[in-house]
C-alpha cells in the first residue's frame, strides 16, 4: 500500500489500516521515543499520544514529507515536550553532537602504538575468523540483540532502525530529524560496538 | 607493506568501515581503503565481520506492538472515529 492509499484508507476510518500502521511503527517509535524521555513507560505513553496525533491531524496532513516521516516528526515534537518537562536536555547532544565525545570502534590497546618504529597503528592482535555454525546459531541473535540493548538510545534508535528495520539512511535521518554525517557516527559506534560484543562472544567461546 | 597501507593504518580504518560501507568515501579515500585491505588480513577479517554483524543484525525480527498498547490504541481509534 502506498502513502496515499494508508492515508486515504486512515481518512475513511479504516480501522484495519491503522491496526497495520502501528504494527509496521510502533515499535521504532518506541525506540525513537526513548532518545528522548528516560523510562520506557513515559516512552510508551508518547507513542500513544503520537498515535492519537497521527488520527487528529490525518485530514489536514497535506503530503509535503512521507507518511513515515510525518509520523516521527509529531513523536519527536512530544517526546521532546515530555524530556524537557523532565529535565532531560543531554540526550539532545547525542544526537546534534554524536562525535563530541570520541569513542573507538576497537580499543587501542589492539593495536601496536602510533609511533611504533615499523608498524604504527598496526593490529597487535587481529581480528580472527568467526566459526560459520555459531554465527549460525540462536545463541549469537542473542549476543546482538543484548548489545543493541545496551547501546545509548541514540545508537540503539539508529541501529534498529537501519539494520533491523531496513530503513534507508535518508528515512532515518528524517525520523530522527539528524544530518547525514550524525547518522553515520551513530551508527558506526553502534555496529563496532555489536561486533565487538560478537567477537568477545566467539573468543571466550573457543 | 606498500605506502598507501602505510599511510593509512589499521586503527584508522577501522573508523573508516562505515563510511566505507555506505559509499559515503571520498575516491582517494576509497581507493586507499580497498588497497589496504586487500593487502592486510586483519582489516580483511575485520570488514568481513562487520558484514557479517549487519547481516546478523538483520535476521533479528523487528519488535511488534504488544497486544495490550494495540488494544488501547484501537479503542482511542474507536473513540475518534465516534467523535470525528
Amino acid at each position: 500500500m502506498d502513502d496515499a492509499a494508508v492515508i486515504a484508507a486512515l481518512r475513511a476510518r479504516d480501522e484495519r489500516v491503522f491496526a497495520e500502521l502501528m504494527r509496521m511503527y510502533n515499535a521504532s517509535l518506541l525506540r525513537v521515543a526513548l532518545i528522548y524521555v528516560a523510562t520506557r513507560a513515559v516512552a510508551e505513553d508518547v507513542v500513544q499520544e503520537t498515535w492519537i496525533g497521527v488520527l487528529n491531524g490525518i485530514d489536514r496532513f497535506e503530503g509535503r514529507s512521507s507518511l513515515k516521516t510525518w509520523i516521527f516528526r509529531i513523536l519527536t515534537n512530544i517526546a521532546k515536550t515530555r524530556g524537557q518537562r523532565e529535565g532531560r536536555t543531554v540526550p539532545f547532544s547525542a544526537l546534534e553532537r554524536p562525535g563530541a565525545v570520541p569513542e573507538a570502534a576497537v580499543d587501542a590497546d589492539r593495536f601496536l602504538s602510533p609511533d611504533h618504529e615499523r608498524w604504527p597503528g598496526h593490529w597487535a592482535s587481529k581480528p580472527e575468523p568467526w566459526p560459520e555454525e555459531r554465527l549460525l546459531a540462536r545463541e549469537a541473535r542473542s549476543v546482538v540483540e543484548r548489545a543493541i540493548e545496551e547501546l545509548p538510545p541514540a545508537q540503539r534508535a539508529v541501529i534498529s532502525l537501519r539494520d533491523i528495520e531496513g530503513w534507508s539512511s535518508e528515512e532515518t535521518r528524517n525520523a530522527l530529524g539528524v544530518s547525514e554525517t550524525n547518522q553515520r557516527v551513530l551508527l558506526h559506534r553502534a555496529r563496532s560496538k555489536v561486533r565487538q560484543a560478537l567477537e568477545d562472544y566467539f573468543v571466550e567461546a573457543r | 607493506m606498500s605506502t598507501s597501507i602505510e599511510q593509512l593504518s589499521c586503527q584508522e580504518l577501522v573508523e573508516l568501515v562505515t563510511d566505507y560501507l555506505e559509499g559515503a568515501l571520498p575516491g582517494a579515500e576509497r581507493a586507499s581503503f580497498e588497497h589496504h585491505i586487500e593487502g592486510c588480513r586483519g582489516c580483511h577479517e575485520y570488514v568481513r565481520q562487520m558484514r557479517q554483524t549487519i547481516e546478523l543484525t538483520g535476521s533479528l525480527t523487528a519488535a511488534d506492538i504488544s497486544p495490550a498498547a494495540e488494544a488501547v490504541l484501537l479503542a482511542a481509534f474507536r473513540d475518534w472515529n465516534k467523535n470525528a
